[in-house]
């Protein structure tokens, strides 16, 4: 008994200090990044400040144009300009493609009739499209919308339709034995169980999405930071056109960490559930 | 009254194994009625057509031929006279306990004040009323079934029925939740169809077991036990458990051909 106990309470003790000892040796996730990014730049610096400034740029020197751009006014002005249409394409791409991914995971015939243009949809060389809209929606805003909207709309809708087909039979069963409606069961049990999935789907927009506003940018009224790209480009600028390209990839990891922030607001049980594990 | 019956129930489905269809009869032609206030136990071995019995009892799952009915009336698809405890709980892991409970609740109309009083109510039947804020992947597995039970028995069904709910449970969290279960039966008086392969389980808890073996009803043994059991560790001991247990044994183990 004696001995029992001994090597009870010496197993207790063990357990927080090999624990505590584990915790001390791990670097944080965040320090690591910001290494990786520190040294890439520093790389960059070194290298790129020996190639011809037409033909590449360093860091350095996108910082001073950045900051000519910031101080300037124009940055703030293109980002806004390039905001305006992202917001209103990605956000109507959320408002239409999570109901069209339920709508098809959810019910066989809508799927079979739909999803092969959802499929389809995702592939689309939407480039080539451009022409086309411009014919149909003219040079402004909306046309920027629309394609920000069709790059979009189809990650979020298939992720969605992933999702729900991946919800487990038997807690949509509990709805089916407790007399829940299908819309009920749908609203109450397969959305949020679908949660994760439409998160990741928004996350996977939000690329898709910056890279689609610089195309729209590109293609349309040359505006917004995708102007800045341009007309850089064409005065042989090269300090200057990497500024908005630096911010929009900025822009895509912050709105990626947001989307983050929101699914830990919409869904903790999934990050607790992950967290233990 | 809370009376369940299937009525010359038989299931088939057909399985693509490769290339070859097989139709499988999951029950032929079954007959029983669980009567009021008894605890039925169907037991048999895995894939012997015990759970889809429950499941179309329950209404989850159509029959192929043959009917349902509770308390004489035949029934189509679920009801809130059937309250369904799962194997796995399947607590929706989205809501704490307590909101677990009142979704059956909400889904039978109830709204307002009595909601979310009545849930607690059921939650301390089942002893957890200091945990109510916790989500599911908080509870152990003993609680999440014990949350699974009072979702259940708070839309105050006709009957309780029960998937093998405590065959994932580690033996000791089974027989505490064993000992609480008859003692909820015994305050609400609930009729209960429930689910095992677990032989003791069956004595322990059991007016009636139910056998069950290739789909057929092979025969119902009556366990000659008093209620309330008492001390379920003695119980277990006693020369009369152990008779009732050989005599299901028996009928499990019954030469083939005996099996029409």
């Amino acid at each position: 008994m004696v001995d029992l106990t001994s090597q009870d309470m010496s197993m207790n003790s063990m357990e927080p200090v090999g624990a505590r000892r584990t915790r001390s040796r791990q670097i944080p996730s965040w320090l690591i990044t910001i290494g990786t990014v520190a040294l890439f730049l520093l790389l960059w610096e070194l290298l790129g400040s020996h190639v011809n400034p037409v033909f590449g740029s360093y860091p350095s020197a996108i910082a001073v144009a950045g900051w000519e751009l910031a101080v300037s006014g124009v940055l703030g002005a293109a980002l806004m300009e390039s905001l305006k249409p992202f917001v209103a394409g990605y956000g109507l791409a959320i408002l239409l493609g999570v109901p069209l991914g339920l709508i098809l995971g959810r019910f066989r015939i809508m799927e079979a009739a739909f999803g092969i243009f959802v499929t389809g949809g995702y592939a689309m060389p939407l480039i080539a499209l451009v022409p086309l809209l411009i014919l149909w929606l003219g040079l402004g805003f909306w046309v920027k919308v629309s394609v920000i909207f069709l790059m979009c709309v189809f990650p979020i809708a298939i992720n969605t339709w992933l999702g729900v087909k991946v919800v487990s039979n038997t807690l949509v069963e509990v709805g089916r034995a407790f007399v829940a409606s299908d819309v009920v069961i749908v609203r109450r049990i397969v959305l949020p169980a679908t949660l994760p999935y439409i998160m990741a789907g928004l996350k996977l927009a939000v690329g898709r999405g910056v890279v689609a506003m610089v195309i729209a940018e590109f293609f349309t009224a040359i505006s917004g930071l995708g102007g800045i790209i341009i007309n850089s480009a064409n005065n042989f600028d090269t300090a200057r056109m990497f500024v908005p390209i630096v911010v929009l990839m900025v822009l895509a990891t912050l709105l990626n960490a947001l989307v983050g922030l929101i699914e830990r607001w919409v869904a903790p049980w999934q990050y607790e559930i992950a967290a233990r594990n | 009254m809370g009376q369940v019956s299937l009525v010359d129930v038989s299931k088939q489905f057909t399985l693509r194994i490769d290339s070859n269809v097989h139709t499988v009869h999951a029950l032929r032609r079954v007959s029983f009625t669980i009567r009021d206030g008894e605890i039925a136990v169907l037991i048999g071995p895995s894939g012997c057509g015990k759970t889809t019995a429950l499941r179309i009892a329950m209404g989850l799952e159509p029959a192929s031929h043959g009917r349902v009915q509770v308390d004489g009336r035949d029934v189509h698809g679920c009801g809130h006279d059937r309250g369904m405890v799962f194997q796995h709980a399947e607590l929706l892991p989205w809501l704490n306990a307590v909101q677990n409970v009142m979704f059956g609740l909400e889904m039978k109309g109830m709204r307002g004040a009595q909601l979310r009083e009545t849930a607690m109510r059921y939650l301390d039947l089942v002893g957890l009323k200091e945990s109510w804020n916790r989500r599911p992947h908080q509870l152990s597995g003993g609680m999440k079934q014990r949350v699974g039970i009072a979702r259940a028995l708070a839309i105050d069904p006709k009957v309780l029925l029960m998937d093998e709910p405590f065959g994932a449970l580690d033996a000791q969290t089974r027989e505490s939740l064993q000992a609480e279960l008859l003692d909820i039966h015994a305050r609400t008086k609930k009729t209960i169809l429930f689910v095992t392969h677990d032989l003791d389980e069956a004595v322990l808890l059991a007016d009636r077991v139910l056998v069950i073996r290739e789909g057929a009803l092979q025969e119902i043994i009556d366990v000659p036990l008093p209620r309330p059991r008492g001390d379920l560790g003695a119980l277990r001991g006693s020369p009369e458990f152990a008779a009732t247990r050989y005599r299901i044994w028996q009928a499990l183990h019954q030469p083939p051909e005996a099996v029409h």
